[in-house]
């Protein structure tokens, strides 16, 4: 009952925010709408038990990656970009395919009245312990291997970022 | 009048954030704008692996999660710096006025 109110709650806030986000002239304006829009999925994320990504998501993309995307903003003088055309001259032909792909989602979703998942299995063995220290036992058991590579992956970004944004390469 | 949500309205969901974001990318010009569309669809195909997982009742959805936030990460930090270094020599945001490899 309360699941049900707080979803349409965050799915308003998500979709929401994405559509103002992909509308608004001002890049600030848009960046703030992305902020409500990361907020309402971090909310749903909440809603299905995923507690880590739920922090995950609100200090990481809030706090980091939208952090990032304001001060490029500012570095960046944004205003004669403001008085130009907004949308390119594509963009007719880009709503007519992104409206064939939903007209087949609806399809798909309508043929067969439902997406056809199978029932989830009923009792699985039983978890101990809370959501992070599952996640943390997966991560540092099974995807060792994959963690180390995703770190060299931040460090080739780290070190590549501050390359490509030195003045005299 | 409440029903009860199912793993179906999650994905229905995600299907609308994944469409609106790939709106974003195909008709805006401004690039920064064009970045925080990425990271919309990004976030749909998050909401779609974390709804996964909780409905197979199994955390590797979430683990994979994890991983895609990292790759955003890094993919929002090349590009802005990419956008920088566009900007400083060619003094523009927008994306269909950068065709320096169109002959």
């Amino acid at each position: 009952m309360l699941d049900t109110f707080f979803f349409y709650v965050f799915s308003v806030l998500t979709l929401g925010g994405a559509i103002a986000t992909i509308t608004r002239r001002s890049a600030v304006h848009s960046a703030l709408s992305l902020v409500v829009s990361l907020l309402g999925v971090a909310g749903l994320y909440l809603l299905q038990r995923a507690e880590f990504l739920f922090a995950v998501q609100i200090i990481l993309y809030i706090g980091g990656i939208m952090v990032l995307f304001l001060f490029v903003i500012m570095l960046v003088n944004l205003d004669d970009a403001e008085r130009q055309k907004q949308f390119n001259r594509q963009w007719l032909l880009g709503l007519v395919t992104s409206a064939l792909v939903c007209a087949q989602m609806v399809w798909m979703l309508t043929k067969g009245g439902t997406l056809g998942l199978p029932e989830p299995p009923q009792s699985t063995s039983v978890q101990t312990g809370g959501n992070i220290e599952q996640l943390a036992d997966l991560l540092f058991r099974e995807y060792l291997l994959p963690f180390e590579a995703v770190s060299l992956l931040l460090l080739v970004a780290i070190v590549g970022s501050v390359m490509l944004a030195r003045k005299n390469p | 009048m409440l029903h009860p949500i199912t793993t179906n309205h999650y994905l229905i969901l995600s299907a609308a954030l994944l469409l609106i974001g790939t709106v974003g990318v195909l008709t805006r010009r401004n690039i920064v704008i064009v970045l925080m569309s990425i990271e919309l669809i990004l976030n749909a195909v998050n909401i779609n692996l974390v709804t996964m997982s909780h409905h197979w009742k199994n955390l590797h959805g979430q683990i994979f999660a994890v991983f895609v936030i990292t790759v955003a990460v890094a993919e929002a930090a090349i590009g802005l710096g990419i956008l920088i270094a566009l900007f400083r020599n060619k003094e523009t945001v927008q994306a269909d006025e950068i065709d320096l490899l169109k002959w």
